[in-house]
């Protein structure tokens, strides 16, 4: 395994006695900070990282091949558990796809609470990846302050559909359930709440000298690199790139609402988690415009009971908390989706972990697969 | 009532059934209801005979998407290019595609991504036809930055042919192409590592291949090494 690692081999002194050897370090499968189960080899020159290697597929599900065995509908719960850290965003994706194929209209209340729900998993997305991310380099606090404000969300969820983590809350051409009475209410409670504690967070972190020295100049991958590994999302962002798809390809209504898309400069693992902190802020934006003048009116498009999408192909995506999640799902017009392909953000994005571990110590790596936000039932599949 | 009239809102379904792979029986089964339904109604008998021979006439053109001709500044320098290389390049739902031969797909994504600023492979994926002559279709999603647009690039490749890897001018190929390799058993010529990465690497069958099913696994790699008789 390891030795498919192409990195040229140091050159080899004799002369002295402590004569620097490369050496194979194992990390994973099972190993708390690798948020899974995820296998790193690491070649290494004393704490010097030479290269590393993942060995992923731990969590194959085989996702894709039950997708083409399954009905349109019966599918959706499966989408929840492969980002099941985002099931919201997970499901909107995949509604939007299959609604694509079928060329549906969605009605405008339906956008706007998908709109906010999804905004609500990627506040809770964060939360958990600045928590367990904290927790890696050595900061135990957050992880207790986020699941608190995490546990505000997972609640609404719960109060919306019955599920706290695989929501399922969206179907195919719109929504299951009306919003619950006080959904408004509640939502804008949080965002009150949750501006408040993302201040409580920076001031914990943001001038922390051992945050800061943990992570300023770690991991670091330029704009160039970032598109040439595909990698999205935030990490492609912290690289100084204002790139977001709800705002270059507006799905579900995303126009409408203002927001900004934070951007920083260096792209290192520091300047990832201000972008993130800020993503947080603005998604309380996008959620109090969402939920604020909520438009009345039904919940559902015109899709029948059975969904069989004309035969055709489509390749929808949207912008996850992890960056670019899209589907391509080929229809022959059955009842079953003949081909769905899922494009993990996850999966993509740890692709460039050698690249941004070269050159690094190990206990870097940590932070490293801490900054790209992975969840290895996405990577997996 | 009002969820029994959503079925009849039925040129959707009416014309979807076509397509259904299997002649004989599609038309048979959404027969039935609909028969029964307008009785249970009783209200629009009338308009129930009005799609259905609609639907009829569709159910002899082939199953094939509706695709039109893709036709802007872009296929035109395509075209200019690749000429008969090239398939006519296609529109569906407002994305963009082209058919290439396998042979031109590596100056195809080239051209892309240096003249036309597709710097960025979305994702490379496969399409298994086990009827066709050539069975798989790798397709290539890019985007580009600069114009905000998405292309596909696809290519026909029989069983045991090699696709070009992408993997010089896109990083992102190198752990895409791999998985298809694992999934439908497709190598990449010139690829640096052409590993299985979801599967183990002893495995034997290629999952996501038509032919290969759904609780389908590899006995003897599961025997060996989760010392149990079966997965399943």
């Amino acid at each position: 395994m390891a030795d498919t690692i192409s990195t040229a081999p140091l050159p080899q002194t004799d002369e002295t006695f402590l004569d620097a050897n490369e050496m194979v370090l194992n990390m994973g499968p099972q190993h708390p900070s690798t948020h899974g189960v995820l296998r790193v080899i690491l070649k290494l020159d004393g704490e010097k990282v030479l290269g590393t290697e993942c060995v992923i597929g731990y969590l194959h599900r085989g996702v894709e091949k039950i997708a083409e065995n399954r009905t349109y509908q019966q599918f959706g719960p499966y989408v929840d558990r492969m980002d099941y850290v985002a099931a919201v965003s997970n499901g909107l994706g995949y509604c939007l796809a299959i609604e694509k194929l079928l060329d549906v209209e969605i009605p405008a209340r339906a956008q706007a609470v998908r709109v906010a729900l999804t905004e609500l998993n990627r506040i809770a997305s964060h939360l958990l990846w600045l928590g367990t991310h904290a927790l890696d380099i050595g900061a135990i606090t957050p992880v207790f302050l986020c699941f608190r404000e995490r546990e505000i969300i997972l609640q609404i969820f719960e109060k919306y559909c019955g599920a706290r983590l695989t929501t399922h809350a969206f179907r195919i051409g719109g929504l299951q359930y009306e919003t619950y009475d006080v959904f408004e209410k509640d939502c804008i409670d949080f965002c009150d709440v949750m501006l408040g504690k993302i201040d409580e967070y920076e001031e914990l972190l943001t001038t922390n000298r051992i945050w800061v020295g943990r992570t300023k100049g770690i991991g670091i991958l330029n704009a160039a690199d970032c598109k040439d590994y595909g990698v999205t999302g935030p990490v492609l962002r912290a690289a100084g790139v204002e790139w977001d798809l709800r705002r270059a390809q507006p799905y579900s209504g995303y126009e409408n609402y203002e927001f900004d898309i934070p951007t920083r400069e260096t792209g290192d693992t520091y300047d990832r988690y201000v972008v993130r902190m800020e993503e947080m802020r603005q998604s309380v934006r996008i959620i109090r415009q969402a939920v604020s003048d909520l438009p009345s009116g039904p919940i559902k498009g015109k899709v029948g009971k059975v969904i069989k999408p004309p035969p055709g192909e489509a390749y929808v995506s949207i912008e996850a908390p992890k960056g670019e999640l899209g589907y391509y799902v080929v229809s022959d017009g059955s009842l079953n989706a003949y081909r769905l392909r899922v494009r993990p953000p996850s999966f993509v994005n740890l692709g460039a972990l050698d690249k941004m571990c070269r050159g690094s110590l190990v206990a870097d790596v940590v932070a490293i697969i801490g900054t790209i936000d992975i969840v290895l039932g996405e990577v997996d599949r | 009532m009002a969820e029994d009239e959503k079925p009849p809102e039925g040129p959707q379904s009416g014309s979807a059934e076509p397509a259904a792979p299997v002649e004989q029986n599609a038309p048979e089964k959404p027969a039935a209801p609909a028969a029964e339904k307008p009785a249970a109604a009783a209200e629009k008998p009338a308009e129930k005979p009005a799609p259905k021979p609609a639907a009829k006439k569709v159910v002899k053109k082939p199953a094939v998407m509706e695709t039109a001709p893709w036709e802007d500044e872009l296929s035109g320098r395509i075209k200019g290019l690749f000429g008969d290389r090239i398939g006519e390049p296609l529109t569906y739902r407002e994305q963009d595609f082209v058919v290439a031969d396998l042979d031109a797909v590596e100056e195809l994504l080239a051209f892309l991504r240096d003249e036309e600023g597709f710097d960025y492979l979305v994702d490379l994926t496969a399409v298994d036809y086990p009827k066709k002559e050539k069975r798989f279709e790798v397709v290539w999603i890019l985007y580009s930055f600069s114009k905000n647009t998405r292309v596909r690039v696809k290519a026909l490749v029989a069983e045991g042919e090699k696709a070009p890897t992408a993997s010089k001018l896109y990083s992102t190929s190198d752990w895409a192409e791999r998985e298809v390799f694992d999934m439908f058993g497709i190598e990449f010529e010139g690829h640096p590592n052409m590993t299985r990465i979801l599967m183990p690497d002893e495995w034997e069958g290629y999952p996501l291949r038509k032919d290969y099913g759904l609780i389908e696994q590899d006995e003897g790699w599961v025997r060996e090494n989760l010392n149990i008789e079966s997965a399943q």
